[in-house]
């Protein structure tokens, strides 16, 4: 039976049915409801674990590292400024192969401050050697968050669960919770080999010179390269014991003869979704949900684009400088291909802008444009621009 | 006068049984850091997990693929070495695992940079000795001043000059800092006296809840003194009053090493390159000679180091008096 919950509350909810040990955590809009309610959990004896209440998210990734190479299955929480902060440890945890589990609840960057959503605060840290995953749901969030702990620890690698603030954390809605039996027979109990124990002391985290440190990053990118079939096991088995399958890599929706298509990455999905159903009289578009950022899923996106023609791709996040990110790196993975799609790459809903169902039409048009389109923020307001620059 | 042979059983008896790093490592010659870091082990035993920030003792202890350490051991980065502690901390403790968590870290890593995640970890009073190796700068990067270089010594970043004379601001106050966190253990070591230190460390562990001991671990490199002369310039630095030995329950004073003659400061500075600036023939330097010598003397009526007469664990006898003597037989 459903239930009607806030995002964030799902979250903590699904986290605390992966029974972690230690959760360490320092509060940031639009995080704090997930942390708040995964402490309440403990408060009220409902969730049985250390929860560190930290002094910075510098600490409460470097807590979540310390529990977790000493054993445990740890959780830790952030967005935006927080997720810049301990940016340093974030590198630190995966490069040392030490698995945990990270919830970012996405939010835009400072400055100007912002507290509203947009990705650029995951993106800011695509290289730090995580595994990233993009809900484009609430549903998707409580599954990707359950299936996130077993890819980490069957990888030893830690996942980020990327969810869009407010968007979703903050939005009420029913919700599938699966119950503590069918989370406990999909996740084993957390064993992690090479954990700190005296009775078999072992050094992690030495000084790696010139003779070893090009071969410690090779295996840690094929560990992730080879991470993409844990991410697609994850996603069926939890497919098989809860009937939702959210597609493993990516996932694509619409009419098989489509020849466009739109990618994006998290909620602006369903958005999609919808304007396409509101809008039969327009093209029929094929609409790619882009789950793992990273790994990089090149043969399923070559896969899912080799009949199209054009293929927008929708940004939350701007490199200032170049533009696009996520497009940089699909026109790099569909240039293999023998006929690759024109690939358009446009940002929207930075800082929080609402994206409606009008931003349909108007990538539809981009992707009929004569000229691909490089780059550019698609729902500018020309009225809050310089007059030099509104043109 | 024929010495007593000591029957073999005996002396294993008296030998610390356990050591927690081993040679091979590549610290400097005469290194106070690695000398404390081998006591404190040592002391501490082998049922521990140890957390280690970057600076000189972990960047020479653990060379891939070699690591002189014998007990588990973890560095993640410079500043964070008290949270990662934290974490190992609360995990054992979620695991029902008893190990006792030591978090390791230099002067620069703890005066400075590691100083909030420090905070942190004790106001949420997580069961961890935090040792700091106290050799008075930021020695692995090259000798740049820290929050604990004493004023007047010269280092990379505050050399001495026509204009200057080394470094201008005080030492930082950290043990008061420290208890001030109404701390259930804070005390100062060195490594001249091994036997204090080794007890300090047993006492330290003993408290369940955040434990701090500060080293003073002279650094022959940073220092400018012959790596023979380590434990000599540690034992100046306590005899002078620059270096006071005391601990601290909850704040208050429980415990100091007496002096009983205190030797003028020049003496222990003279022995160091970094204060040779201060012995020029001019009005500023020996303003800033005076300056030190005050601190000293300040330090000696604070915490009542004065001893007249002779004490069973003073200055001069402390070390020779307890070391595998009547304290810990
Ligand atoms: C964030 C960060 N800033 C700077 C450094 C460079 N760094 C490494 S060790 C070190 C100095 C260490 O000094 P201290 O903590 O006193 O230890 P010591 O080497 O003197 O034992 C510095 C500045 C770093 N590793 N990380
Ligand atoms: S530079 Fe100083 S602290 Fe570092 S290894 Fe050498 S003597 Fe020890
Ligand atoms: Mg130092």
């Amino acid at each position: 039976m459903p239930l009607a919950l806030e995002g964030s509350q799902a979250i903590a909810r699904a986290v605390a049915l992966c029974r972690p040990q230690v959760v360490s955590a320092y509060p940031i809009t639009p995080q704090t409801h997930i942390v708040e309610n995964i402490a309440k959990l403990v408060a009220d004896g409902a969730l049985d674990c250390e929860y560190v209440s930290v002094e910075s998210e510098h600490s409460a990734a470097s807590t979540a590292l310390g529990a977790a190479a000493a054993g445990a299955r740890a959780y830790t929480a952030t967005a935006s400024q927080g997720m810049l902060y301990m940016s340093e440890v974030l590198f630190d945890i995966s490069g040392l192969r030490v698995p945990l589990v990270l919830t970012c609840a996405n939010r835009a960057l400072s400055g100007p401050l912002s507290i509203w959503n947009d990705q650029s605060d995951s993106m800011a840290v695509r290289d730090a050697g995580w595994i990233q995953l993009y809900c484009t749901s609430n549903q998707e969030a409580i599954d990707t968050h359950i299936q996130a702990f077993r890819i980490a620890q069957e990888t030893t690698l830690p996942v980020m669960v990327c969810v869009d603030g407010f968007t979703l954390t903050h939005t009420m809605e029913p919700l599938e919770l699966p119950a503590q039996e069918t989370v406990d027979a999909f996740l084993p109990a957390h064993r992690f080999a090479r954990m700190l124990d005296p009775q078999a002391p072992l050094t992690i985290g030495t000084m790696v010179g010139p003779e070893a440190y090009s071969e410690v990053r090779h295996d840690h990118h094929h560990a992730l390269l080879a991470a993409a079939d844990n991410i697609l096991r994850a996603n069926a088995d939890w497919a098989a014991a809860s009937g939702r399958d959210w597609g493993g890599l990516l996932r694509a929706s619409g009419p098989a003869d489509a020849r466009i298509g739109i990618l994006g990455l998290g909620s602006l999905i369903g958005t999609l979704e919808d304007a396409a159903e509101q809008h039969p009289e327009l093209p029929p578009t094929r609409i790619i949900a882009l789950r793992a950022f990273r790994p990089f899923p090149f043969e399923a996106l070559q896969a899912i684009c080799a009949d199209l023609d054009e293929l927008v791709v929708v940004e939350r996040a701007i490199s200032p400088g170049a533009g696009a990110i996520v497009a940089a790196e699909v026109r790099a993975a569909l240039s293999e291909l023998p006929r690759a799609p024109r690939v358009h790459a446009v940002a929207a809903g930075l800082g929080g802008r609402d994206i409606g169902i009008g931003l349909y039409p108007n990538l539809l048009e981009v992707a009929q444009n004569e000229k691909i389109e490089r780059f550019r923020i698609i729902d500018l307001d020309p009225q809050r621009l310089p007059e030099e620059l509104s043109a | 006068m024929t010495a007593v042979p000591i029957p073999l059983s005996d002396l294993r008896r008296r030998q610390p049984r356990f050591t927690g790093i081993s040679p091979g490592h590549r610290a400097c010659q005469g290194c106070g850091e690695l000398l404390a870091a081998r006591l404190v082990t040592e002391a501490a035993g082998p049922d521990v997990v140890v957390a280690n920030a970057t600076g000189c003792l972990e960047v020479t202890t653990t060379n891939w693929p070699d690591s002189a350490w014998r007990v588990p051991w973890i560095h993640s980065l410079f500043e964070n070495t008290a949270a990662v502690a934290s974490g190992i901390e609360a995990a054992l403790k979620a695991q029902s695992r008893s190990s006792k968590v030591l978090a390791f870290a230099g002067d620069g890593g703890t005066f400075d940079i590691g100083f909030q995640a420090l905070s942190g970890m004790i106001e949420r009073g997580h069961n961890v000795l935090y040792v700091c190796y106290d050799n008075e700068a930021y020695m692995n990067t090259g000798v740049q001043r820290s929050g604990s270089t004493p004023v007047g010594a010269a280092t990379t970043t505050s050399p001495a000059g026509k204009e200057r004379l080394g470094k201008r601001h005080l030492k930082k106050d950290i043990l008061s800092i420290i208890a001030a966190h109404y701390m259930p253990y804070a005390a100062t070591a060195t490594v001249a006296y091994p036997a204090d230190l080794r007890h300090k460390v047993r006492r330290a562990i003993e408290v369940e809840g955040p434990t701090f001991l500060l080293v003073h671990s002279p650094c022959p490199q940073g220092w400018g003194h012959d790596g023979s002369r380590t434990v000599e310039v540690a034992r100046l630095g306590v005899q002078s009053g620059l270096v006071p030995l005391i601990e601290l329950e909850r704040g208050a004073v429980t415990g100091v090493m007496p002096i009983r003659e205190p030797r003028p400061v020049a003496d222990y500075l003279k022995a160091q390159a970094r204060f040779r600036h201060l012995f020029a023939d001019s009005a500023e330097a020996a303003r800033e000679l005076q300056h030190l010598q005050a601190l000293a003397e300040h330090n000696i009526e604070r915490y009542g180091l004065s001893a007249p007469g002779p004490e069973a664990h003073d200055s001069e006898g402390a070390d020779t008096v307890r070391r595998g003597g009547n304290q810990w037989a």
